[in-house]
C-alpha cells in the first residue's frame, strides 16, 4: 500500500539516495537541491504541491523547508512547461551583443513572451541570467545544450529540429 | 619544459573543442606529481608556505591571500573534524567564464589541485559546488573522478600515504548569490542561500559549522603549478607584485571574444588590442567594466593600467574575476547600467532591507530616464543610493558590488544621463 501511494518512483528515490550519499548521515537536506531536480525532470519539467510534500517526507525536512528552497532557486519551475526550454540570456555581454534581437525573433516566430509556454506545450521562453558564455554572446540554452553567437537564421535553424 | 608550459600552466592542456586529456595523458605531462611531491616530501605546513610565499591571491573577485587564508584553518590533534574543502565553481558573475573553461578544459588540473589543497589544509571531505547549468564540465569531472579513484588517487590512503580524501560534485539550481562563500556553504546545507555573518570566516566555522576553505576554481588550478616548480618560479610568471598569470576575458563588440591566460599584470590596452583584435568594424570604444558586472567603469585614459589587483584599484575599481566587459558607442550607457542593476536586484537575497528594496528602486530610476521619464533630481537620488548601499551598509557585498558600475557611470558619462533627461529622450533610440 506504501508503494502505491508514493509519487516518487522507484528509480527516482534510487537516484536521490545516491546524493543523499553524499553528504554525512543526519544532513540528508542537503540533497533537496538534487532531489527537485530529479523529481521535476521525471514530472515532465515541473514541480507540484504533492511533489514537494513527497520530497519533504523523503529527506525528513518540515514541507516548508522544501517550499523555500523550491521558489529562491531560478532552476524550478513551479507551473507546467513546454517539451523544450529556451533559456535566453539578456545579461550585460549578451545585450551589448543583441539579446534585444533574439528576444523580438522568438516572439516572433512562436507568438509568446517570457515564461509563456506556447499553446502546442513545445516551447516555453524563459529569461535567465548570465550562463557563463559571454565569450559567444548573445547565447541561450535549449533544455541543456548551450547556442552561441546567435543570429536570426541559427535560431531558425535550432527551431525547427526540435519536434 | 617547453616555452609555452612555461607561460600558460593553466591553460598548457586546453584546445578547444576537443576532448580533455584522459587520465593517462594528464599524467604524461607531469599531471598529479605536484600531488606526488606534496604527500611524499612535504608537511600540509610546507605546502601551505610555499602556497604562501607564491603570494597567489584568490581569483573568485576579492584577490585575499590564499596562503593567509589557509592559515587560519585549525590544525594538529586537536582540530575539529571533519574539515571541508570547496571549490566555488558557481561562476555567474556577467563577464565572466573562465572556471568554465577549466573545468571542461582539464578536469583532472582541479581535481589534483583539490587534492594538494585538502592535503594542506587536511581536508576530510572536497565538495565541488557547480551551478548546474555546467554539465558538459559536470560530467567530465566526474570521470576525472573515478578514474583518480582507479589509480589510487582520490579515496583512502591516497598513493599508500596516510591522507585520505571523499569527493563529492554537488550541483546547484541558480541564484547569483550561491557564489558568495557563506551564502554557498548555507546553499550547501540544502538551504535558501542566505549570507552568513562574517566573522566568523568559513576556515573556523563554515560547513554544518565545521572548519572549510572556500576557493575559486581557478585559483585553486595554480596550486599544482605551485608545488611543481615552486613559489620563485610562479612569481617570476607575472609583470607585476601579484605572482602568476590571469585569466583575463572579454566580452562586448571586440573583434575576438575570448578568453586568454596572460602573465598578471597585462595592461589592459594590450588584451584588449593585442588578443581580443580591438573593437569591431564599426565600433569605437567608450569604456569597460575591468573585472565583471561589479566592478567600476573605467575609460581611455585608463588603458595603460596593468590588469593587476592593486594597479586597478589604484585607478579607482578591481580587477575582480577579470572578465572584462566592453562599452561601445553604439549602446546607451544608461540601458548598459539599467541591465546591470535589474540584474542585481533580480538577484538579491531578499535578507537585509538595504539590498532587497533599494536595488529595485535603483532599477526603476534608471528605467524611468532611459525612458525619457527622468529628472535631474533623480542623479541626486541615484548618487544618495551608492553610498546607502555601499560597503558596511549591508549584509553581503552583493549591493556594494552592484553600486560599482553605477557610481562610475555617474562620473564618466554624466552627460548622457543629462542628455537623456534635458531632452526627455534616449538618444539611441529613434
Ligand atoms: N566569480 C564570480 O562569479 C563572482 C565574484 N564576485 C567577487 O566577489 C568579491 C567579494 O567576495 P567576498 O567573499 O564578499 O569578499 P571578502 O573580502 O569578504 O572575502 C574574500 C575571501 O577572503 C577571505 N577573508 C577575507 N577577510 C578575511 C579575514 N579577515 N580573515 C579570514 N579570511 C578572510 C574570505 O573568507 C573569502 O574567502 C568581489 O570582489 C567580486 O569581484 C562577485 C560576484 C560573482
Ligand atoms: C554576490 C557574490 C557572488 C559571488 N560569486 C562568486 C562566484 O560565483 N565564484 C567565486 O569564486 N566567488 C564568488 N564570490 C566571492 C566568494 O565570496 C569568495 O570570496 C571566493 O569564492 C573566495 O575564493 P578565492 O579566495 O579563491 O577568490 C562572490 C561574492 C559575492 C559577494
Ligand atoms: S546585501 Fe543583498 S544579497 Fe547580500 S545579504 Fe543583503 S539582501 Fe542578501
Ligand atoms: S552575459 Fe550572457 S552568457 Fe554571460
Amino acid at each position: 500500500l506504501e508503494e502505491e501511494e508514493n509519487l516518487l518512483s522507484a528509480e527516482v528515490r534510487q537516484q536521490i539516495d545516491h546524493w543523499i550519499a553524499k553528504y554525512p548521515q543526519e544532513q540528508k537536506q542537503s540533497a533537496v537541491i538534487p532531489a527537485l531536480h530529479i523529481v521535476q525532470a521525471a514530472n515532465g519539467g515541473y514541480l507540484t504541491n504533492e511533489l514537494l510534500d513527497e520530497v519533504a517526507e523523503y529527506l525528513q525536512m518540515p514541507p516548508i523547508s522544501v517550499y523555500e528552497v523550491a521558489t529562491f532557486y531560478s532552476m524550478f519551475e513551479l507551473k507546467p512547461v513546454g517539451r523544450h526550454k529556451l533559456s535566453v540570456c539578456t545579461n550585460i555581454s549578451c545585450q551589448l551583443c543583441g539579446s534585444d534581437q533574439v528576444v523580438a525573433h522568438l516572439r516572433k516566430r512562436l507568438g509568446i513572451g517570457f515564461g509563456e509556454t506556447t499553446p502546442d506545450r513545445r516551447f516555453t521562453i524563459k529569461e535567465v541570467e548570465c550562463l557563463g558564455a559571454c565569450g559567444g554572446a548573445p547565447m541561450m540554452m535549449v533544455g541543456q545544450t548551450y547556442h552561441e553567437n546567435l543570429t536570426p537564421e541559427k535560431i531558425d535553424q535550432i527551431l525547427e529540429a526540435l519536434k | 619544459m617547453n616555452g609555452k608550459f612555461m607561460a600558460t600552466p593553466l591553460t598548457q592542456n586546453i584546445t578547444p573543442d576537443r576532448e580533455p586529456l584522459d587520465i593517462k595523458q594528464y599524467q604524461q605531462v607531469g599531471g598529479y606529481q605536484a600531488l606526488r611531491k606534496a604527500l611524499r616530501e612535504m608537511s600540509p605546513q610546507e605546502v601551505q608556505q610555499t602556497v604562501k610565499d607564491s603570494k597567489l591571491r584568490g581569483r573568485g573577485g576579492a584577490g585575499f591571500p590564499t596562503g593567509m587564508k589557509w592559515s587560519f584553518i585549525p590544525m594538529g590533534d586537536d582540530a575539529p573534524h571533519p574539515k571541508y574543502l570547496i571549490a566555488n565553481a558557481d561562476e555567474m558573475e556577467p563577464g565572466t567564464f573562465k572556471d568554465r573553461l577549466l573545468m571542461e578544459g582539464d578536469p583532472h588540473q582541479l581535481l589534483e589541485a583539490m587534492i594538494v589543497s585538502s592535503y594542506a589544509t587536511q581536508a576530510d571531505v572536497a565538495y565541488i559546488f557547480l551551478r548546474d547549468e555546467y554539465k558538459l564540465a559536470a560530467h567530465r569531472l566526474k570521470q576525472a573522478a573515478q578514474e583518480a579513484r582507479e589509480q589510487g588517487l582520490l579515496g583512502k590512503h591516497i598513493l599508500g600515504s596516510g591522507f585520505s580524501l571523499e569527493f563529492h560534485i554537488h550541483t546547484s539550481a541558480g541564484r547569483y548569490i550561491c557564489g558568495e562563500e557563506t551564502a554557498l556553504v548555507t546553499s550547501l546545507e540544502g538551504k535558501r542561500a542566505i549570507p552568513r555573518q562574517k566573522p566568523p570566516y568559513p576556515q573556523t566555522c563554515g560547513l554544518w559549522g565545521k572548519p572549510t576553505v572556500v576557493n575559486n576554481v581557478e585559483t585553486l588550478c595554480n596550486v599544482p603549478h605551485i608545488i611543481n616548480h615552486g613559489a620563485e618560479w610562479y612569481q617570476n610568471l607575472s609583470r607585476s607584485e601579484d605572482g602568476g598569470t590571469k585569466i583575463y576575458g572579454t566580452s562586448g563588440r571586440v573583434k575576438r571574444p575570448g578568453a586568454w591566460e596572460l602573465p598578471m599584470g597585462t595592461p589592459i590596452r594590450e588584451i584588449l588590442e593585442e588578443y581580443a583584435g580591438g573593437m569591431q568594424e564599426g565600433y569605437t570604444f567608450r569604456g569597460l567594466l575591468p573585472g565583471g558586472a561589479s566592478t567600476d567603469f573605467l575609460v581611455e585614459e585608463h588603458l595603460e593600467t596593468p590588469m593587476d589587483f592593486d594597479a586597478v584599484m589604484k585607478v579607482g575599481s578591481r580587477m575582480g574575476t577579470g572578465g572584462m566587459i566592453i562599452l561601445d558607442d553604439k549602446t546607451c550607457p544608461v540601458a548598459m547600467v539599467l541591465n546591470l542593476e535589474r540584474f542585481f536586484a533580480q538577484e538579491s537575497c531578499g535578507w537585509c532591507t538595504p539590498c532587497r528594496d533599494g536595488l529595485p528602486w535603483v532599477a526603476h530610476i534608471l528605467q524611468a530616464i532611459e525612458e525619457g521619464r527622468g529628472q535631474m533630481e533623480d542623479l541626486e537620488i541615484l548618487e544618495m543610493h551608492t553610498q546607502f548601499l555601499g560597503p558596511g551598509k549591508t549584509f553581503c557585498m552583493h549591493a556594494p558590488g552592484a553600486m560599482e558600475p553605477l557610481q562610475s557611470a555617474l562620473k564618466y558619462f554624466r552627460e548622457d544621463f543629462e542628455q537623456h533627461i534635458r531632452e526627455q529622450h534616449c538618444p539611441w533610440r529613434s
